[in-house]
């Protein structure tokens, strides 16, 4: 069992490719992460123009990719769109299939966060002289992020854990290398290994989020 | 041909669509299957988790946190890469269909665990007390008094996560699963034309829109009353 799925040999032959990996991925996260959000801050942005035809388009673009698989989007990215003439790459297939698909999550979480801040605030801001953007951005998104902040870190931690589709389109981060070191030697360590390093990057984080739901309880109560 | 055509010849080809369309409803029914056994397996378990963990033995709620926090932290593929190619080196080969079963059984059963403790929790001690005062054992109380008023708090983020967690199912198709997005595949590499894709595209969104819609409207709802 340990031989099998511990084997410190095939650990230290493979560190390096598993190594590799884990630097695309944290690259790889710093490129979706910060995509992600620009795309829900636009969508919750236009959620507060408060016009119908604004309105229910948009609701229906985030919850059309809310109900789209990511791994789908980015399939029909990667495999449909050179049908059409459009060759766009792994890399790019990715940034596209989560901008789409987190920015809809992100976009719903911070319109949630910028609807709780109370609109006081707002007509205070407004009334002091700012301007409409400098209220959103002085005013009301600092108190947005505050009061969401828990959702936000919640879905940027699936986000992180979402790279991990990238190994289908041939990008080589974590999961794409660990499966390249074991079928070179036959042996399932570096996928144990791949498994301990997400676990070890990740587990601070769940940690957090554990402890900011206790207390949100805690202050309901 | 103009472009339009050709876009259209390319992605909505009719005769491509009606022959493929048996397999992409036969990838939509193992679809449906998975995520059925999936949902039903995995929001027991993260029950019976909870129930454990309110019996409040401290060992075993550690081993729960922990075991909790592990499938929160892996990526659900990692689990089903894992299981699927890790496991035949001990003699155990789990079929793609078992594998991402019981990955996204684990991940499910986690999240959920998560959800139904936080809902537990949140009931007021004033409620155990005034149950356990009236006579009830510890059980009953948790049975009848705690977990009606918990379970309700817990429908619309599980609704939620459940939907998130079964959209999972797509990536079955890593492990050669004809489910869904399997058959759409490899039905675009038969015909050499990405249309199986489109159909494929729509299966998903009148399986999960419903879904979706339903979860925005339990929100709503919940937010409402609270």
């Amino acid at each position: 069992m340990l031989e099998t799925f511990f084997n410190l040999e095939i650990a230290r032959s493979a560190w390096p490719i598993i190594l590799a990996g884990l630097g695309n991925t944290v690259l790889l996260s710093l490129v979706v992460v910060p995509l992600g959000l620009t795309g829900g801050l636009g969508l919750a942005m236009l959620a507060s123009v408060r016009k119908p035809w604004v309105r229910y388009p948009l609701m229906a673009w985030v919850d059309f990719f809310r109900a789209f698989p990511p791994l789908v989007l980015l399939i029909f990215l990667f495999a449909g769109l050179p049908f059409a003439g459009l060759e766009l790459g792994g890399f790019a297939c990715v940034c596209i299939a989560f901008f789409l698909n987190t920015g809809a999550y992100y976009g719903e979480i911070l319109r949630a966060g910028i609807e709780s801040v109370p609109s006081g605030q707002t007509e205070a801001a407004r009334s002091t002289g700012l301007g409409r953007v400098q209220t959103m951005l002085f005013v009301v998104l600092p108190q947005a992020v505050r009061n969401v902040l828990h959702d936000l870190l919640s879905n940027t931690l699936e986000v992180v854990k979402l790279t991990a589709l990238g190994s289908v389109v041939a990008m080589p981060e974590l999961l794409f290398q660990a499966r390249q070191a074991q079928s070179l030697t036959y042996n399932p360590t570096p996928i144990v290994l791949a498994a301990v390093i997400y676990f070890v990057m990740l587990w601070p984080l769940v940690r957090l989020l554990s402890r900011l739901e206790n207390r949100a309880l805690a202050v309901r109560v | 041909m103009s472009a339009w055509d050709r876009f259209l010849e390319a992605f909505f080809n009719p005769v491509v669509m009606s022959r493929y369309l048996p397999d992409i409803l036969k990838g939509t029914l193992l679809t449906i299957e998975l995520a059925a056994l999936i949902i039903v397996s995995g929001l027991a378990l993260g029950l019976a988790l909870a129930l454990l963990r309110s019996f409040g033995f401290r060992p075993l709620n550690l081993l729960i946190i922990f075991v909790v926090d592990l499938f929160r932290a892996l990526p659900p593929l990692v689990i089903i890469v894992f299981i699927y190619f890790g496991l035949p080196a001990v003699g155990l080969s789990p079929s793609g269909f078992v594998s991402t079963w019981l990955s996204l059984m684990f991940v499910l059963m986690a999240f959920s665990e998560e959800i139904y403790w936080a809902g537990i929790t949140s009931i007021p001690k004033g409620q155990w007390e005034a149950a356990r005062s009236t006579g009830l054992t510890y059980g009953h109380a948790l049975m009848s008094v705690v977990l009606p008023q918990a379970l309700r708090l817990t429908i619309p983020p599980l609704t939620n996560r459940t939907i998130a967690i079964t959209k999972g199912t797509a990536l079955a198709s890593v492990v050669a699963v004809g489910e869904i997005l399997g058959m759409a595949s490899s039905a675009v590499s038969n015909s050499y034309n990405p249309s199986p894709l489109t159909m494929g595209a729509v299966a998903y969104l009148i399986l999960f829109l419903p879904m979706v819609v339903f979860g925005r409207y339990l929100e709503t709802r919940m937010a409402w009353k609270r």
